[in-house]
């Protein structure tokens, strides 16, 4: 379905994609892991075309989407769903009408019956009765929710999720859990998930994705991950704060940094 | 609040600290102790720490450093007394961090720059500026001439919103600049002219300053304040916001969505506001010549008799040109927002400016392309 060729996409001297191979197979679950700051949402950037690459290619459904033109890039698009990191709910709507709003803009379904598939999809993620409120009355974890219900809506034939379960307490992070399978069992959705939560993403996933700063270290089957031998991938998937993984990328030492800050306020000061 | 006593032995430089040694508390002593540092000549350092009431890694990364700088000067190892065991593990954690770093191993803080490179640099970044700008000024051009194809496709809901919103309500303060424009212009000029009992020919003053310059200038730069600056915020919030990578995904091109509904408004109502403030301002110029004591109906007929369609038809004309640049200016300006809590601010700041120069470059090239015309 989604097949990424030799991605790199570079920020100034940050290498957020570096070269990356992957697939993302049809009606399946792929799930993206990886630390703060290893790539993940801009992957997700790149595939959906939000951002050219340096390089590379990513066909969707056979077609480059890099090197597509504006109109194929947009048809596209129609079949795909996102689900932001942050949300990105349009703050002057209410929850109502950010549901509807794809359903308004591009289809001419009667109000009664947009109706009745905005309340289907709140009742999914739990937030029927809330149709009222306006995005800034909403905590973190319900944004999320309205968010995925926003980008379900028009019943996707790919959704990507960036990050559907962070902020959100035990028990959604498990409904959201089981609502992104059902959706790809019922529906045949391709999915994408982009997320930290290891016990969660092995239980969605088909396959899994792990990414370093940029790069692949393991991809396969949850059980393949599971009994990976990769230093780095263990450590990932144990969370343990000891492992080959630092906690910091930068190479000066913390507190050499806060004394070299130091030092140069003194200097001043004499 | 902490603080130091200092005292000087003949093989010693003592420090004895008291009060809280916290990152508030040092700040306090930090000058006096550096002094001491400096003019103390050693050859050691004794550090007293018994008094102090609270310590924490602001106070050890404080006592470190200071150690540091007695160990810079050759000093002997410098003494701690007075810390209770886990306080010395901590500056001892801090002291080990690493090895002094050497002024030639820190990293180089760039090459200074000279003024020709700074120059062309900034050259280079105009140039890249105006480049896209540009580009994107066209894209907003076509979807603006594709979309009227289909005219049906345009969100006229958003566009009249927007109109009554940057048009509508600008209505006053447009109505208000013009007024005491055309007052102080025919008040300014009356005077001199007066003394050659001319001051009837305010009226034309007035009539052609407003008409052909005046009226649109005022306009188009209470415009963009007011408009730009709206437009670059409110696509700016959306951009930070992820709002326009939804819109995106949803398959709505954001030029198309957001960026036309507000180029079309601001087109259409930045001519009808200047033919308000045209007339606005010769009402301000009657005031003066009715309070000199001449009828009305002659600083009408003035006014009509000099002013000519071609001066009216020129002046409009301008306006279409100046709604299109003040509305496309902040909605790109809007949408380059970077990431950050002050980039909505800077965009909006950015907004304003460049829209008030290109509305000032475009108005010289309006003179000399009408001077050239005959108009
Ligand atoms: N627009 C941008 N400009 C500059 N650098 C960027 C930009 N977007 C991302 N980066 C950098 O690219 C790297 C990867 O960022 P990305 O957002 O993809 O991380 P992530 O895996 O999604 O992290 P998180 O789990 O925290 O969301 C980071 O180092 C980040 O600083
Ligand atoms: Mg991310």
């Amino acid at each position: 379905m989604i097949r990424v060729e030799n991605l790199v996409k570079t920020y100034g001297s940050t290498v957020a994609c570096n070269r990356l191979n992957c697939r993302f197979d049809a009606k399946k679950v792929t799930v993206i892991l990886g630390g703060s700051g290893s790539g993940k949402t801009t992957l997700l950037r790149q595939i959906t075309g939000l951002e050219k690459p340096d390089s590379g290619s990513v066909f969707f459904d056979d077609m480059d989407l890099t090197r597509a033109s504006k109109k194929d890039l947009y048809k596209k698009r129609k079949k795909m769903g996102m689900l932001f990191q942050g949300s990105a709910l349009f703050n002057y709507l209410n929850i109502f009408e950010n549901i509807a709003f794809p359903l308004r803009e591009h289809t001419r379904i009667a109000e009664n019956v947009i109706k009745n598939i905005v309340t289907m999809k709140l009742e999914m993620v739990g937030l029927r009765g809330n149709e009222h409120l306006m995005p800034s009355q909403l905590s973190g974890g319900m944004m999320k929710r309205v968010g995925l219900a926003r980008a379900i809506v028009m019943d996707p034939k790919v959704i990507f999720y960036d990050e559907p379960t962070s902020g959100l307490d035990p028990i959604s992070t498990g409904v959201i859990g089981k609502l992104i399978r059902d959706l790809n069992v019922k529906l045949d959705i391709t999915t994408v998930v982009v997320s930290h939560d290891i016990a969660s993403s092995f239980k969605i996933a088909d396959k899994i994705i792990i990414l370093y700063f940029g790069d692949i270290i393991a991809q396969g089957t949850v059980d393949q991950i599971k009994n990976s031998t990769d230093e780095r991938v263990q450590q990932f998937i144990t969370g343990s704060p000891e492992g080959p993984i630092p906690f910091t990328r930068t190479d000066t030492n913390y507190v050499e940094a806060l004394l070299a800050d130091t030092d140069k306020s003194m200097e001043k000061m004499s | 609040m902490a603080d130091l006593t200092v005292d000087h032995t003949d093989t010693l430089l003592f420090f004895a600290f008291s009060g809280r040694l916290d990152a508030a508390g040092i700040a306090d002593v930090w000058e006096k102790a550096g002094n001491g540092l400096r003019q103390g000549n050693g050859p050691a350092l004794a550090i007293d720490l018994s008094e102090v009431d609270y310590f924490d890694t602001a106070g050890a990364a404080f006592i470190a450093h200071l150690d540091k700088m007695a160990l810079g000067r050759n000093w002997d190892k410098t003494k701690i007394t007075g810390l209770d065991s886990a306080s010395t593990a901590l500056v001892e954690r801090i002291r080990k961090a690493g090895p002094e770093p050497s002024p030639d191993t820190t990293a180089p803080t760039g090459r200074a720059r000279s003024f020709v490179e700074k120059k062309g640099r900034s050259v280079a970044d105009f140039l890249y500026d105006a480049h896209t700008f540009i580009a994107f000024l066209g894209e907003i051009f076509w979807a603006f001439l594709s979309s009227l194809a289909h005219p049906g496709k345009i969100r006229w809901g958003e566009t009249l919103r927007v109109a009554e919103q940057a048009g509508a309500n600008a209505l006053p303060i447009v109505a208000l600049i013009s007024f005491i424009v055309g007052l102080v212009m025919a008040f300014q000029s009356a005077i001199p002219m007066k003394m050659f009992g001319a001051e009837i020919y305010v009226a034309n003053l007035v009539g052609i300053a407003m008409v052909r310059e005046l009226g649109p200038l005022m306009t188009a730069i209470v415009l963009a304040g007011r408009s730009a600056s709206a437009f670059a915020a409110e696509i700016g919030t959306m951009k930070i916001n992820e709002e326009l990578d939804a819109l995106t995904i949803m398959g709505l091109e954001p030029v198309r969505f957001l960026i036309l509904p507000r180029v079309i408004a601001s087109t259409l109502m930045t001519p009808l506001l200047t033919v308000f403030a045209i007339l606005v301002g010769i009402l301000g110029g009657a005031v003066v010549i009715l309070s000199l004591g001449h009828p009305f109906v002659a600083y009408y007929n003035q006014v009509v008799g000099f002013v000519s369609w071609g001066d009216f038809t020129g002046g409009i004309i301008k306006c279409f040109v100046f709604g299109i640049l003040i509305a496309a200016t902040g909605c790109i300006r809007g949408y380059q927002t970077s990431q950050g809590p002050s980039a909505v601010g800077e965009a909006a700041t950015r907004a304003v400016v460049s829209s008030i120069v290109l509305i000032a470059v475009f108005d010289g090239i309006f003179s000399i392309l009408y001077y050239m015309l005959g108009v």
